[in-house]
């Protein structure tokens, strides 16, 4: 049923409600609009758009199905788990489950091999990565003051870093000239942009591993980035949602690693933001981490806690999960081994089409290099060509223009949210569009354009009927459910239901529950 | 030799450096008390007591036995073929199914006098973060909400710690029975104005926290005329509306809203929880409905800071779905909860002590004006504290719910075994014995 009209009482909201801070207008998720509403499936939608704009890991979700048939005594519903069900769902304390903090702890360490350890007691709850981030921004900065970010950068911290915080995040350039390396000169300079525009800087944000590159920091960017931050007296937040995603350990070296080195950094400067959404592929369950090495910033992030606390009933599955030892040195092993051979077979793809990658060697994507295809070195010439991938090559890639790069041509691909047969159609199509688009678009004016465009077209009709064909021969595995189209459910008021697409929806996940 | 540099410490926001967080009220302070020395029977009997949590423990063996009868709630919850899809899931729409559970549940409530449209629910990681987010939504920092009081303590850090709303008390007292009256609320309204701030809205909670009363007709229709003449929202936080006694004794906003027309409607959000009718605070689940096409919208946009685990939607939607398991048990919790606070609100009257008349809720709102050494704040603070630690006793004074007239307290009953509820009762009637006898 539908109420008086909005509009003229749009006034009636407050300036966050009414604005675009949700940042939900972006071409990052105008792409999953077109997969929300053409999603791939082998059999019943072979020419659909396949989903790479979301960067998921459903790599060793068996793994953790498997601990969990294994482990009724974990579930509050279970007649082994029924026991604790009143302890569980009325605790409701901001601190959090001990032993699920204690779980948590142990397993960031792990992720860091070892090298690292975290103290439970600083470890504080929120509502997803989502969560961790915003809390972050409020306790560190008041409206009006500005984080420092590098390019390019995750599109959702606009939202979750400035939307009801009224903070800033100013970037911090980087370019393809040094593998998009962060620099001292670049940090310098975009402090003083800042400085000089009379924004207060109170922060760097950085994420490392990178989404979306793929890469992690090395050591000397790392005690420039920790030099920086301690001569200008500002905070360093590191969000390290990837850690556990880095395909070999040795190449990961935390932040945390370098404060026990050196003394002379101030801890109490810096902050991690962590989550079980990337590592583990479960994002659903909301399993956001903060932990500070300031102990101020442990107790007002916990009391913000309240306002995103993970359910107990996760809390405790997951605290026994993550506390068996032997569970989780194998889950990080073989994710690990999982995520480097998807990435090798699709970089290696890749590189037959004569399509090259930014080296990386953690994450759930790559950094996929198409300046060539370009017209013209411009945001609006990379667009354009995003919209024949999403129409016509009917991938929903990510546009690095979205991510804030500074230059046109670059595209984040996830590759950790299918199974092996859809990135095999994925790589065909990459490739087909490839040799044709290589062939035409060096010097082309618009009527030509629009030939190769047909052509595309026709290629990827082509591509549909052999993808048919070759998934009719292929045995389907039935395992691994792809997603359906979403079924519209009788009578909803359509104007209230925002497409499904602007808040993360797995290719994996059926449509209707 | 270690030398320390001193190193200028850098500067937090000021929403971390302020106090609005709210935990320097002698409402926490109780709780540490408690904390540090908690009652257990065997352990510990001379501990204090927890009286000043508002949860409700009365009912869980409802939902053990519907879990022992119904194993195929933990095959779905734990089914290989579902669990992948809901780890994924992590739409802010939420499980279709579990918002329609939340609907029904809703509507069963109200006793089907209503009907409540499953699109217009937005979940939220409890109660709490569904007032924040609301009052982000409607108010602009520096703006104002009206409030009535007593209120609970938590609205101080909910609505305006991070938001930078301000709250402006409609005050009630017990001239008559706490009610709101037009007169309260065009002098707050009148007291905004004139310290220059916009009231965005009202925001009420029936059942009352403290009070422990269902708001009336009358005053829901004066209520819905105020904010309509003066262009603001309502807030109707009906999070203890299965906890009414007696279910006729509800009236909902929604109720009031639909016998109109709709007329309006699109000014009020209502807000829910799981945490107190069901006793299940730890699973984080809250509800915005709203009127307000907007509203649920941006609402369900922001609830990306606080979704609801899927794990958990997954596993009480079958439940909350469950007509005859819902039925059977809002009848028995409200049979429950009627039971205690009439053997308390007897108990103490047997020793002297008064109640305002409540009809709902987990706690019931103590008369102890007689005891005040002076009507005063500081009169209530020193009887809170002898309480406290004399009585073992950690009950929530008035003034921390914002009451203006002194000497009232909030006494929960509903948190314990009726063995601890005995203990505690028997600590009152010894301390009325012993002023009777001074």
């Amino acid at each position: 049923m539908g109420y008086q009209s909005v509009s003229e009482n749009s006034h009636l909201l407050s300036r966050i409600a009414a604005g675009d801070g949700h940042g939900e207008n972006s071409s990052y998720f105008d792409g999953w609009k077109a997969y929300d509403s053409n999603p791939f499936h082998p059999v019943s939608n072979p020419g659909g758009v396949i989903q790479m704009g979301l960067a998921e890991n459903l790599l060793c979700l068996d793994l953790i199905k498997e601990w969990i048939k294994e482990h009724p005594e974990a579930s509050i519903c279970t007649e082994e788990g029924l026991n604790y069900f009143e302890a569980v769902a009325n605790f409701q304390d901001y601190h959090g489950l001990p032993s699920f903090r204690q779980a948590l702890a142990r397993f960031m360490g792990k992720a860091r091999g070892g090298r690292v350890s975290f103290n439970p007691d600083s470890i504080v709850m929120s509502g997803g990565g989502t969560g961790a981030q915003e809390t972050l921004a409020f306790c560190l900065a008041d409206p009006g003051d500005a984080f420092l970010v590098p390019t390019p950068y995750y599109p959702a911290f606009d939202r979750d870093f400035c939307w009801r915080t009224g903070v800033r995040l100013l970037p911090i350039n980087c370019f393809s000239s040094n593998n998009f390396k962060l620099t001292k000169a670049a940090l310098e300079s975009a402090y003083e942009t800042a400085r000089k525009n009379n924004i207060r800087v109170k922060g760097v944000l950085m994420t490392n591993p990178s989404n979306p590159l793929g890469t992690t920091m090395d050591r000397d960017t790392l005690n420039t980035l920790l030099t920086f931050v301690n001569q200008k007296r500002i905070h360093l937040i590191c969000d390290e949602v990837f850690s556990g995603s880095v395909f070999n350990q040795a190449d990961f070296l935390s932040v945390c690693e370098l404060l026990d080195e050196e003394p002379s950094y101030d801890k109490s400067l810096i902050h991690i933001a962590y989550s079980l959404s990337k590592d583990l592929g479960l994002p659903g369950f909301r399993v956001g981490v903060i932990y500070s090495y300031n102990d101020t910033v442990v107790k007002c992030a916990r009391r913000m806690s309240s306002f995103g606390l993970v359910s107990s009933q996760t809390q405790h599955l997951l605290s026994h999960m993550l506390n068996d030892d032997d569970f989780t040195s194998k889950y990080l092993a073989e994710n690990k081994r999982r995520l480097h051979t998807r990435h090798e077979e699709f970089t290696s793809g890749l590189e037959k089409f004569g399509i090259k990658c930014l080296p990386s060697t953690a994450g759930l994507f790559i950094w996929m290099d198409l300046r060539q295809f370009l017209k013209e070195n411009t945001e609006n010439a990379e667009l354009k060509l995003w919209r024949v991938i999403i129409d016509d090559v009917k991938l929903n890639v990510s546009p690095g223009s979205s991510f804030r790069c500074t230059e046109p041509g670059w595209f984040r691909v996830c590759f950790a949210n299918m199974d092996d047969a859809t990135m095999h159609v994925a790589l065909k199509r990459i490739g087909d569009f490839a040799d044709k688009v290589k062939d035409e678009t060096t010097q082309l004016d618009d009527a030509t354009m629009h030939v190769a465009l047909k052509r595309i077209g026709d290629f990827a009709d082509k591509v549909k009927d052999e993808t048919t064909q070759l998934q009719q021969k292929k045995r389907f595995n039935k395992k691994l459910r792809l997603s359906f189209c979403r079924i519209n459910d009788g009578g909803i008021t359509q104007h209230l239901m925002s497409p499904h697409l602007q808040s993360p929806r797995s290719p994996l996940v059926k449509a209707s529950h | 030799m270690v030398v320390k540099v001193y190193k200028p410490c850098v500067p937090l926001s000021a929403i971390a450096t302020s106090s609005t967080h709210g935990e320097d009220s002698p409402y926490f302070a109780g709780w540490r008390a408690y904390d540090e020395d908690p009652y257990d029977a065997t352990t510990n009997p001379s501990g204090v007591i927890q009286m000043g949590l508002a949860e409700n423990q009365v009912s869980f063996d409802l939902f053990e036995k519907y879990l022992e009868e119904h194993q195929e709630v933990s095959k779905l919850v734990n089914d290989i073929g579902g669990f992948r899809e809901n780890a994924l899931f992590q739409d802010y729409h939420g499980l279709n199914s579990f918002r329609k559970a939340m609907a029904s549940f809703m509507e069963e409530i109200r006793g089907g006098k209503v009907k409540f449209d499953s699109n217009r629910i937005v979940l939220t990681a409890g109660a709490t973060a569904a007032n924040e987010l609301l009052t982000f939504i409607i108010a602009n920092p520096g703006d104002a909400l009206l409030v009535p009081t007593p209120y609970y303590p938590g609205f101080g850090r909910d609505l305006r710690w991070r938001t930078g709303v301000n709250i402006i008390p409609v005050n009630c007292n017990s001239s008559n029975k706490f009610q709101i009256t037009k007169q309260a609320l065009e002098e707050a309204y009148a007291k905004a104005e004139k310290a220059n701030l916009q009231v965005k809205g009202l925001l009420m909670t029936n059942p009352s926290n403290p009070l422990g009363t269902a708001m009336t007709r009358p005053v829901l229709e004066e209520i819905l005329n105020f904010i309509s003449s003066k262009n603001m929202h309502l807030i109707s936080d009906e999070i203890y509306s299965g906890s009414v006694f007696s279910s006729e004794e509800f009236i909902s906003i929604a109720e009031i809203l639909e016998e109109r027309g709709y007329a309006d409607a699109q000014r009020v959000h209502i807000v829910y929880s799981l945490s107190k009718d069901l006793g299940l605070p730890g699973f984080r689940v809250g509800a915005i409905y709203s009127y307000n096409d907007a509203v649920v919208t941006t609402a369900r946009r922001m609830s990306s800071f606080t979704l609801v685990s899927s794990q958990t939607q997954k596993m009480l939607s079958p439940m909350l779905s469950d007509v005859n398991f819902t039925k059977n048990y809002i009848k028995t919790n409200r049979g429950r909860l009627k039971r205690r606070y009439d053997y308390v609100v007897e108990k103490l009257r047997e020793c002297g002590i008064e109640c305002l008349h409540g009809n709902a809720g987990l706690f019931c709102w103590m008369n102890l004006k007689p005891l005040l050494e002076e009507a005063t704040t500081d009169g209530e603070l020193k009887l809170w504290e002898t309480i406290l630690k004399d009585l073992k006793l950690d009950i929530s004074p008035g003034s921390s719910c914002h009451c203006t007239e002194p000497g009232w307290f909030r006494v929960c009953f509903a948190n314990m075994s009726i063995e601890t509820l005995d203990v505690a009762l028997s600590r009152f009637t010894s301390f009325m014995e012993k002023r009777r006898k001074t």
